[in-house]
């Protein structure tokens, strides 16, 4: 063993019980016990997913008459109350539904929405109003905030291999990576591995310095991510798709006790404006399982109450369906949350209302900017006004 | 104080695509590089991917058959529009006008736009080429009458008593003056001039006096029955519009870290020209404080200067026609697809641990023929999924883990270079515009030994290529 490999291990606290076995470790045996920090895993529906068919307003005569070809039928829903039930390929929501692990916000989205993929896609990430340009993301600027306590850029990740703008900030950005061994493995390239070693005393502010120690933090972040990665491999078995990869990883992680606060991850693409049913079905059958999955491991590992997953889509679809069986761009939207840790699981506010549209699109209730003041102020312990731009008043639901 | 050979790099690392073997048997000063900068990007040639009668042809196919035309042009106008961006590219790889492409870029920055169709992309790359070293003025004029700007910022919508304020907002926060300089009432009374400006079906500008709101507007302390283009006269008559542009010319082109008293001269200057783009850039790179020390060096290259700064030093062909977009793709900033209206944001907002770790590796990749296997994220058509959307993806994963299939040229480089006798100091001083680092020398000289001299000098390029100083200008 060498020096590096020891000091993690003290670090991480597992030489007092002295039970080191890299791989197959029986998850309980290796949580550091005082590890209670709380995480949030953010889960991009690319493509702008269609709210109206995955909850469903199954008694409301406006949305069948909307869409007479691909409506969800109310015999088919998945009841969550006598109004709003969920896309039948949404088992693995209702199961965490029933065991009121989730809550439903509807109506979720901004003034002056835009339709194009692109620029709401950007609000969302950045945080900023539909008619303002900010060139970092909002957990970029948490990041950031947190930095300057000491954090690392493994603070936040992304299981990808480029990182979104939603973890960019002006000088520290959070970490993609899909595979934590093939990050490592790219950092341990021997010419890259010198530079690095030549340069490790480079704390200046000039471009050059800012290069090296960006390279520094990537290859101790990513050699950190590897090795402790391998303290807790997952024995539940994930459904086979990208999505359900990225969540046995992250729970890997997680249980491994990474320090890792917020991982990002993204599934799609929701883009449906032909053929929904089929699409959007398959698409939302992957999602609940595997988040269903990743629970349930997380509960047997005794990490659940810290973690919070939410949903979001850069906006939903348009109210009527088109011609070809599939919705166009749209407004507002739902998001999940979802976490043993919700103080008001259930339906957090009413569903659309489909007799009050803005120009056939539904109109927002709440502002995602809330959400992200809640999600930063009472699960992440960050003030809000460090990170988003504006003022902002807190949901009641973590 | 640099020395002439200093300077003369300075310069070609901001104002063309850094100090690329064409520029080896340059001028003796600095001045003289200068002078053949500008005459060589006196012309503009062309770019043409769509022909004109293409319009009409597509009209009259949505006539026909509109669902059938909706699958067929998603994927059309995405190809389409990846060829122009590639025929924009290659000739910034090989032609002479580097200065021109290089102030085209950064226009294209400034009057960022992004949409799908191809002809109008066309329209509007035309524009700001050939305006690249103009007058601000005219082209700020040209490229708000095209309908990929009209269509863009939704002025197509703009009507009187149904004003639609985005490409009113724009012109005065990002085109124009910059925030502060503007209230909200001026772009209420601004957007009311723009009514009725619109584009015809040959995808030509077109006044539509029934749309037009004639009644009288008061915006920035003037009043009048002003139209469009009396607002961008009120706009360039703003001293606050010479000093927001020429800030961002400075930034771009000379430090982040803005020196305000100079640019309140060159503001000057620009205004008393009337928007003479050539001559700001003559004072900004004939200017003494251009060429201090600290200045060398201090700039993060964006994916365009660095993609094309290797390709002019060792050229590459690509046996597969989407390399270039994708390449672009991977390192984030893709050509005629920019972010949204505010353009690419640039400078450290480039590096991240990812792109950083691509960007070291990309010369191994590209002139080795390693594979990649990293994946861009996906691209979202704004016209639907279609057929286009899946192949794109099939593409981008296929990309990813296959070759690149770049062919290298190497004959140029090795006629000038002698793999024997060339040092590592030699080649640095050549491609890499900060100051020698001595420690990085031995390392070169650890990982590029090799008896034959021909794969020495590729290897002590690609090595050198891969440091993190390239990556700075």
């Amino acid at each position: 063993m060498n020096i590096k490999r020891r000091n993690f291990i003290k670090a991480s606290g597992l030489v007092t019980t002295g039970i080191f076995i890299p791989g197959l470790l029986k998850a309980h045996e290796v949580l550091p016990a005082n590890n209670t920090d709380k995480i949030l895993i953010i889960t991009q529906l690319t493509g702008g997913n269609d709210g109206l068919n995955t909850v469903v307003p199954y008694r409301n005569d406006h949305y069948y008459s909307a869409r007479p070809q691909i409506a969800v039928p109310a015999s088919a829903v998945l009841k969550l109350d006598d109004e709003l039930g969920l896309n039948p390929r949404l088992m693995g929501f209702k199961s965490l539904y029933d065991a009121g692990k989730m809550a439903v916000l509807n109506n979720v989205g901004y003034p002056e929405p835009d339709r194009s993929h692109f620029r709401s896609m950007d609000i969302w990430h950045s945080a900023s109003a539909s008619d303002e340009y900010l060139s970092t993301g909002w957990i970029g600027r948490l990041l950031e905030e947190h930095c300057r306590n000491g954090s690392k850029p493994s603070y936040a990740l992304e299981l990808d291999d480029t990182l979104s703008l939603a973890l960019k900030g002006a000088d520290t950005k959070g970490l993609a990576l899909k595979d934590p061994k093939r990050l490592y493995g790219s950092t341990i390239d021997p010419f890259i591995s010198d530079l690095n070693r030549l340069h490790a005393e480079e704390h200046g502010q000039d471009q050059a310095s800012y290069l090296y120690k960006t390279l520094a933090e990537t290859i101790s972040s990513a050699e950190y991510i590897y090795q402790t990665s391998r303290i807790y491999q997952s024995s539940k078995t994930y459904p086979d798709h990208a999505l359900g990869k990225q969540l046995k990883t992250i729970a890997e992680l997680i249980v491994s006790g990474l320090d890792t606060r917020v991982y990002y991850v993204s599934h799609g693409s929701f883009d449906t404006h032909t053929q929904q049913a089929d699409k959007q079905g398959k698409l939302l059958g992957e999602l609940g399982d595997a988040v269903n999955v990743f629970f349930d491991d997380l509960r047997s590992t005794g990490r659940d109450q810290d973690v919070l997953l939410m949903t979001f889509s850069e906006f939903g679809r348009r109210v009527v369906e088109n011609a070809s069986q599939g919705t166009d761009h749209g407004t507002a939207n739902q998001v999940f949350l979802i976490g043993p840790g919700l103080k008001r699981p259930g339906i957090y506010n009413p569903g659309p209302n489909l007799d009050d549209l803005d120009e056939g699109d539904l109109r927002f209730t709440l502002d995602f900017r809330d959400l992200y003041a809640t999600l930063l102020k009472q699960w992440l312990s960050t003030d809000p006004a460090a990170v988003l731009p504006g003022t902002h008043s807190l949901l009641n639901v973590i | 104080m640099l020395s002439e050979p200093e300077k003369i790099k300075h310069l070609l690392n901001r104002a063309a695509y850094g100090n690329t073997p064409d520029w080896w048997s340059h001028p003796a000063d600095a001045a003289a590089v200068l002078k053949q900068l500008f005459d060589t990007s006196m012309t503009c040639k062309p770019l043409q991917v769509v022909g004109t009668d293409q319009l009409a042809e597509w009209q009259l196919q949505k006539q026909q058959d509109p669902g059938a035309f909706q699958k067929v042009v998603t994927q059309q106008f995405k190809d389409q529009t990846k060829t122009l961006n590639t025929l924009w590219m290659t000739g910034m790889m090989t032609d002479q006008a580097v200065l021109r492409e290089k102030l085209a870029v950064f226009w294209h920055n400034h009057f960022a736009v992004r949409v799908n169709n191809p002809y109008f992309n066309q329209q509007y790359l035309d524009v700001i080429r050939r305006n690249a070293l103009g007058n601000f003025g005219v082209m700020l004029r040209e490229v708000s009458k095209t309908p990929a700007m009209l269509n863009f910022l939704n002025n197509q919508q703009n009507r009187k008593d149904h004003p639609n304020e985005n490409f009113a907002r724009e012109v005065m926060e990002l085109f124009t003056l910059g925030r502060d300089n503007y209230t909200e009432q001026d772009i209420k009374e601004a957007a009311r001039a723009f009514t009725g400006w619109g584009f015809d079906k040959e995808g030509q500008y077109k006044f539509r006096p029934a749309l037009h709101d004639f009644g009288a507007k008061t915006l920035l302390g003037k009043t009048g029955n002003f139209d469009g283009d009396d607002v961008l006269s009120i706009l360039l008559e703003q001293k606050a519009c010479a000093r927001f542009v020429t800030r961002k010319v400075y930034r771009y082109f000379v430090d982040e870290q803005v020196d305000e008293s100079r640019v309140e001269a060159l503001a000057d200057e620009f205004y008393q020209s009337g928007y003479d783009i050539a001559s700001l850039l003559r004072t900004i790179f004939s200017a003494p404080w251009f060429y201090e020390e600290k200045l060398v060096g201090n700039k993060i290259k964006s994916p365009n200067d660095l993609l094309v700064g290797m390709f002019r030093t060792v050229p590459v062909s690509f046996t597969n026609e989407q390399a270039l977009p994708f390449l672009q793709k991977m390192l984030d900033q893709v050509l005629l697809f920019p972010p949204n209206v505010a353009g690419w944001p640039g400078g450290r907002a480039w590096i991240d641990s990812s792109s950083l770790l691509t960007r070291m590796q990309l010369p191994g990749i590209i002139y080795y023929d390693k594979a990649l296997r990293v994946q861009p994220k996906a691209e979202l058509s704004e016209m639907g999924e279609g057929k286009g959307q899946q192949m794109m993806e099939q593409m981008l994963k296929k990309l990813a883990v296959q070759k690149l299939g770049a062919k290298a040229d190497w004959a140029g480089l090795l006629k000038t270079l002698d793999g024997n006798a060339i040092t590592e100091a030699e080649i640095w001083t050549k491609i890499i515009a900060k100051p020698i680092v001595p420690a990085n020398l031995g390392l070169l000289k650890k990982y590029t030994l090799s008896d034959d001299p021909e794969d020495r000098l590729k290897s002590l390029v690609v090595h050198s290529m891969g440091l993190p100083e390239y990556q700075l200008c």
